[in-house]
């Protein structure tokens, strides 16, 4: 497959794009999914800490 | 050889540059540790990716494809999938957020906050206090090797001038300096790869005709007449074949380096911490994406070029118009770590040598400022202020003594150690990492079941374990250390079983496939019968997860 003469190999060579892929189009579909800001986190543990 | 050095001084000049802006930018311990925690996403996972490989990651895991051919690429696919995919999207949220609930500033800070445990965390922050100078050192030999070849530098100074220069901004400007440095090397190193595949592939005539000759030569007994028997390849029987199942080879390049590496990178302290440098998980999100490419260009090019050139060393003209005739060991001068060099050398052109030579200088100094900050910030603040609870009034200047203690420790090491130490020196640190961290970290951000006994006697459990394994019976890393010989007489306990039986074979088995699922284990059993945390601890633990 590919000139690769093992299909154990072509399936690496394939699984470390396919990998690649995988990491292009989560970015791409969780681009702007922020969750909670560190800045709030942060805020929120320190008025926890205050009320402790 | 001057257009070399004129192109050294503007890369040096553009770090120090960068350096500087992270020291202005560094007013307080959390600028120093974390980088304000506000670091873009695509500086972060270029400094996550340049770290992560070295320059023996691309010379001489790219020799080493060159000799074994495409089963490295498995490591590839482990570097995306685990390196990247998994330690962003399952850990790198966790540990963000787990961090951010906690207050944690360092790796070792935020495995002590989780198990209450000061032990846990001046523990682990003397290992890698102790331990990363030895891997830092293999980083600075290779370099320091590389300065001494390409611009005629004696050694030692070669060792001293590297040292300074990423000591200078990796002390003053802490993770700024750290990260934006590693961000623009990153961007070297990728363009210079990218350039190196097209090429590769370009004169090969394209993806499935590169390949295709890869795989009739190692049918070529003229191609593999000089390599016919060599011990390395045992169990080989071609560049686009796997090894043959159970033999030493086999074990070498699938435990110790697609699953030991592939699998450590997880553990590593100076790439976990960088999840806490960022605002929010869209910064994450997005270094997913930078980070898979960045990686897949770095790994990928490096071991499918490494194979590739053995076509081009029998068949293509260098730039002399000679013909080879040989494979690339021969072309390598019978040196895996030359091979890489000698490719660029005899086959690119000049400029595209002296750019490779700046991007191997990239992927060493971005992996030894994170190791010299890493070992810097665990001595300071998890060893002498947390660990030993020392009163600390100016966390800054302690941190950046720290920093310079273990630059130092790493230069007398690269002093002290052979150069065949490098390979071994990196797979010790990653073994010792893996069975280490790797489960009270795993476990610490995803059980709530896990308890502090539990913790602590996985990360002693798996330390003792992973030490044993590799100083007595695992002979690659045991018999360049000398422990065993200087007890035992032998290499290693189990280098007098003869040839071809299970326990020869078994030296080569990666300690890790032993000590992390015993870590594991130990972490599950204990956990089952001490005291669990209160719901208060885990609550403050959790409070941010969802």
């Amino acid at each position: 497959m590919f000139g690769i003469a093992s299909t154990e190999l072509a399936l690496a060579y394939l699984l470390s794009i396919g990998a690649g892929l995988l990491c292009v189009i989560y970015g791409i579909v969780k681009y702007n999914d922020t969750g909670p800001m560190t800045e709030e986190l942060r805020e929120a543990a320190e008025r926890e800490g205050e009320k402790a | 050889m001057s257009e070399k050095i004129i192109w050294a001084v503007v890369y040096f000049a553009i770090v120090i540059y960068l350096g500087y802006r992270g020291w202005k930018e560094t007013k307080v311990a959390s600028d120093y540790m974390l980088a304000g925690r506000q670091v873009h996403p695509f500086i972060m996972s270029m400094s996550y990716g340049s770290t992560f490989i070295s320059t023996s990651a691309i010379i001489g895991f790219g020799g080493a494809a060159a000799m074994w051919g495409f089963p490295l690429l498995w490591l590839t696919f482990f570097n995306i999938f685990f390196g990247i995919f998994v330690a962003f999207v399952v850990f790198g949220k966790r540990t963000r957020r787990m961090g951010s609930a906690l207050d944690a500033h360092t790796f070792p800070e935020l495995l002590g906050r989780r198990y209450e445990s000061r032990f846990l965390q001046g523990f682990a922050g003397a290992i890698i206090f102790l331990f990363m100078p030895v891997y830092a050192a293999a980083v600075l030999i290779g370099v320091a090797r590389l300065l001494e070849v390409n611009l005629g530098i004696p050694y030692n100074v070669a060792v001293f001038i590297f040292t300074a220069i990423t000591a200078i901004y990796v002390i003053t400007g802490g993770m700024k300096a750290v990260m934006y440095t590693d961000a623009f090397q990153g961007c070297l190193m990728f363009v210079i790869m990218a350039i190196f595949v097209f090429w590769t592939y370009h004169w090969l005539g394209g993806f499935t005709s590169a390949h295709q000759q890869l795989t009739d030569l190692a049918l070529n007994p003229a191609a593999t007449e000089a390599i016919k028997g060599h011990p390395m390849l045992r169990g080989w029987r071609g560049w686009t074949q796997g090894l043959d199942f159970g033999t030493p080879m086999w074990l070498v390049v699938y435990t110790t380096i697609v699953y030991g590496v592939g699998i450590g990178v997880l553990a590593q302290p100076q790439l976990a911490v960088r999840f806490m440098t960022v605002k929010s998980d869209r910064e994450l999100n997005r270094g997913v994406m930078y980070g898979g490419i960045f990686l897949m260009f770095m790994t990928g090019v490096a071991f499918v070029v490494g194979a590739l050139s053995n076509v081009v060393f029998f068949k293509i003209p260098d730039i002399t118009g000679k013909v080879l005739g040989q494979v690339a060991f021969i072309g390598g001068d019978k040196n895996i770590d030359k091979i890489i060099p000698a490719y660029v050398t005899n086959y690119f052109p000049e400029w595209f040598g002296t750019f490779f030579l700046l991007a191997m200088f990239a992927a060493a100094m971005s992996t030894l400022s994170g190791q010299f900050h890493a070992a810097g910030t665990s001595l300071g603040r998890d060893v002498y202020e947390k660990g030993l609870g020392a009163r600390v009034t100016n966390v800054l200047t302690v941190n950046r003594i720290a920093a310079l203690v273990s630059v130092l420790l790493a230069m007398a090491c690269a002093f002290v150690l052979p150069e065949s130490i490098i390979a071994k020196a990196t797979a010790f640190f990653f073994g010792l990492c893996s069975a280490t961290f790797l489960p009270v970290f795993i476990l610490g951000l995803t059980w709530k079941g896990v308890t502090k006994i539990g913790g602590i006697a996985s990360m002693l459990g798996g330390f003792a374990v992973s030490f044993f394994l590799l100083m007595f019976l695992h002979t690659p890393v045991s018999a360049p250390l000398g422990i065993c010989k200087s007890l035992f007489g032998v290499p290693s306990l189990l280098a007098s079983y003869a040839p071809g039986t299970t326990g020869f074979n078994m030296q080569f088995l990666d300690p890790n496939i032993v000590a992390m699922p015993v870590a594991f284990i130990i972490a599950w059993v204990v956990s089952m019968g001490t005291a669990k945390f209160e719901d208060k601890h885990l609550q403050k633990c959790w409070r941010f997860m969802a």
